[in-house]
């Protein structure tokens, strides 16, 4: 882990409806952390509190991860980097993230993990966790050295972006990733079978003319992916499931005893394949956007624990890059600023989910799938990371506001119910909304 | 009054009937134009074309240049190969260097689906869509509907066919819109490669047996077989696609004897068609054509504020 040094005074949180799920924890009280850890509040007086945050109407969540996010860098600073990601993540409400190894050149090296973790120890207001390419330059053809990769700092391995082609290679991955116990994470993509397509192959992509990536793509590589992780006996997380038969095959595997997670994205839980009628590029993003029907399958695997992890793939990319013709658009969107809010909106308010359930797979699930120490949790010798977040408050998406550097979102100007209020991460208030400029 | 109120003309998808008749009611009359001594009319005097054709075409440019040159403006044409775009320019910036050049039209070729859509938004000129991919050619459709109308007197209760590749055809998309907004049934045959069951859910009949729907059909409009699809894995060879899909003089006789043949061209001869039923008495290949010029014409004159004209002395004025 990269990021900021902790607080050093003791930080009340007075009042607020604290949800932990890790602890089973769901009721009004106050969280207490002294020196960046939680401490029990019993055993802390009112009178030596430096700071008191009234929190009284609002959540005291332990501290969102996002699993799935791209700063690209090195490489590309003019979409984002790791201060203007980071301080999109707070401002969003996550106070740790896990970058996504797919930069110029991919982090596929210990030298260039140990760059990033410099990097970010100078600039990431949020902790930043690492992940590294599966093979080398994410060309699918050999191995990176992971285990050098995990004495670097990475967390997992994964080649986002450029999924593993070859089956051995990829057994190869399970085998060796389980020997020294990196969490494998794969995007999902036959090649073959995707090859040209730029949205959803059914009724949109037909009547729109535009090459279909079809939902077989993904799901022919995650079957390919649980047979692995079960005859490898090694642990593989889907990253950004988006088709019904991903949500099935991964619930099968799970019944079978097979080591197998899955993640949904806030976009494809809320948009369809026919929002990009009018050719759009901020509805453009790999994995595309699907059908209704496959959003009730992710949502009903939401509620029923086959996906655990909710991850924003946030994708900065510049604004000329953007506009440009659907098919030459590079694929993606932000997603760090809007999560909260798309996800307790459609999730919470819309169908229902309790809000615990939606927070267990935004703070201690990611925290176990990785292996992140002290994460994801209140409880007390955890690392004091909170987000307060109002359920309840109504906001309009503006992109002119981000704190990313790139504005592709496809919810510039929406209505959201639920934002996250403050951001905490080792004691210390690193976003505060009642800061922000109006 | 005109129903025609747009800026653009993009797709067939968001016209409607009325909008289409009128387009064919002003058609009626430029084609009555350019079967005249003086092919000229000087409705778009002082008005620019801009043609810009990023993917090759020869028929569509030289109808809508020849087009736009009946009705006096000036014409640029544009073409890929000795334009910007070789050395990097973005689509945006390109028209909109046109636009700073005071273009009034913009006619668009182009590889991307949703092309012409894309400048249409960013550009204060209209623009017309000459194919954008995959996704739509507008002025086909609108001239083969015309010349349907012309030779049957009707569009409704038709019964047209539309055989070969449809998943690769703008032009197919389009008629499929043209034909069913004004009341046409439409038929699609092809492998099951190349028309997916989903066309179904456009309002259209699938089929994958060619002999069963050619005698029911009062058009059979065929499809250029691109013969790069085989490569793609579409289809085995173009041998066994003529035995399922080619219209021969034997299958011709299966068919109503009036049927219409129609083809957006260039023709492939001897695999959608026998080169004797291209040229033969059903055939109204060429009249597409000419239709064509008189449909573009309309178009144009349309987008730039005028109503159908009833004779050709209104517009020649």
């Amino acid at each position: 882990m990269s990021g900021p040094k902790p607080g050093a005074g003791v930080l009340r949180i007075r009042g607020g409806l604290v949800i932990d799920p890790a602890n089973g924890v769901e009721s009004v009280c106050d969280v207490v952390a002294v020196g960046g850890r939680i401490v029990d509040p019993a055993g802390v007086a009112h009178a030596a509190t430096d700071d008191v945050i009234d929190a009284r109407g609002l959540v005291v969540a332990p501290g969102l991860i996002d699993a799935h996010v791209h700063l690209r860098e090195p490489g590309r600073p003019d979409k984002e980097d790791f201060a203007s990601g980071t301080r999109a993540a707070a401002r969003g409400g996550f106070t740790s993230i896990v970058a996504m190894p797919n930069t110029a050149p991919p982090a596929d090296s210990a030298s260039a993990i140990a760059w990033m973790r410099q990097r970010a120890e100078e600039r990431a207001v949020v902790n930043v966790f690492l992940t590294g390419c599966i093979s080398q330059g994410q060309k699918g053809e050999l191995l990176t050295p992971m285990a050098s990769l995990k004495k670097a700092g990475v967390v997992a391995v994964t080649d986002d972006g450029q999924c593993v082609q070859n089956a051995e290679l990829m057994r190869r991955a399970f085998e060796y990733a389980g020997m020294i116990g990196l969490p494998i994470m794969d995007h999902c993509q036959d090649n073959n079978l995707s090859a040209g397509g730029v949205m959803n192959e059914g009724y949109w992509s037909n009547l729109l003319g535009l090459p279909g990536w079809p939902a077989i793509a993904e799901e022919m590589i995650i079957s390919r992916d649980a047979l692995l992780a079960e005859f490898t006996s090694h642990h593989v997380h889907c990253q950004h499931v988006t088709t019904a038969g991903g949500v099935r095959i991964i619930r099968e595997a799970k019944q079978r005893g097979v080591r197998i997670s899955g993640e949904a994205t806030p976009h494809h839980l809320t948009l369809t394949d026919a929002a990009a009628q009018d050719f759009d590029t901020n509805f453009k993003m790999n994995p595309p956007l699907r059908t209704a029907r496959d959003i009730d399958a992710l949502v009903e695997g939401l509620d029923d624990g086959t996906i655990e992890v909710l991850a924003t793939d946030h994708a900065p990319h510049c604004s000329y890059e953007k506009e440009v013709e659907f098919e030459a658009a590079p694929f993606g969107i932000v997603g760090l600023e809007t999560a909260v809010g798309v996800l307790l909106q459609a999730l919470h308010h819309h169908r229902k989910l309790p809000l615990c359930k939606i927070l267990r797979k935004l703070t201690i699930n990611p925290a176990k799938l990785l292996g992140l120490a002290n994460k994801g949790h209140l409880g007390v010798g955890a690392d004091a990371d909170i987000t307060l977040i109002d359920p309840g408050a109504e906001w309009v998406v503006d992109r002119a506001k981000f704190a990313s550097k790139s504005h592709n979102t496809p919810w510039h100007g929406t209505h959201l119910r639920g934002r996250a209020v403050k951001t905490i991460v080792g004691g210390r208030v690193v976003w505060d909304l009642a800061r922000e400029a109006p | 009054m005109s129903v025609w109120k747009r800026k653009d003309l993009v797709s067939i998808q968001h016209m409607d009937a009325d909008e289409i008749r009128e387009v064919h009611a002003a058609a009626r009359t430029f084609k009555d134009v350019i079967r005249r001594e003086i092919k000229k009319v000087p409705a778009l005097r002082g008005k620019t074309v801009v043609n810009l054709f990023v993917e090759p075409s020869t028929r569509t440019r030289i109808s809508f240049e020849l087009a736009a040159k009946r009705m006096s403006a000036d014409v640029v044409a544009v073409h890929s190969e000795n334009s910007s775009f070789r050395k990097g320019e973005t689509l945006k910036d390109t028209v909109r260097n046109l636009e700073a050049l005071r273009a009034d039209f913009v006619v668009l070729r182009h590889k991307a689906a949703g092309a012409a859509q894309f400048i249409a938004e960013r550009l204060g000129c209209s623009v017309i869509n000459a194919g954008d991919g995959a996704h739509e050619h507008p002025t086909q459709a609108l001239l083969d509907t015309f010349t349907m109308l012309e030779k049957r007197g009707r569009i409704e209760g038709l019964r047209v066919l539309i055989a070969g590749d449809i998943l690769f055809s703008r032009v197919a998309r389009s008629d499929i819109w043209a034909l069913t907004k004004l009341g046409a049934k439409v038929v699609l045959c092809g492998p099951t490669t190349l028309l997916p069951d989903v066309f179904r859910e456009m309002g259209v009949e699938v089929s994958h047996d060619f002999d069963r729907e050619l005698p029911g059909a009062d058009v059979i409009y065929l499809l250029r077989v691109q013969h790069e699809r085989q490569q793609h894995m579409m289809f085995p060879s173009i041998g066994e696609f003529v035995t399922l899909f080619g219209l021969t003089p034997e299958r011709m006789e299966k068919c109503k004897p009036d049927a219409l043949i129609m083809h957006p061209g260039p023709i492939n001869r001897g695999v959608e068609i026998t080169s004797e039923l291209a040229d033969g008495p059903n055939s109204v290949i060429l009249e597409q054509v000419t239709n064509g010029l008189a449909v573009r014409m309309a178009v144009l004159y349309l987008l730039n504020g005028g109503q159908a004209p009833e004779t050709v002395r209104e517009v020649a004025a």
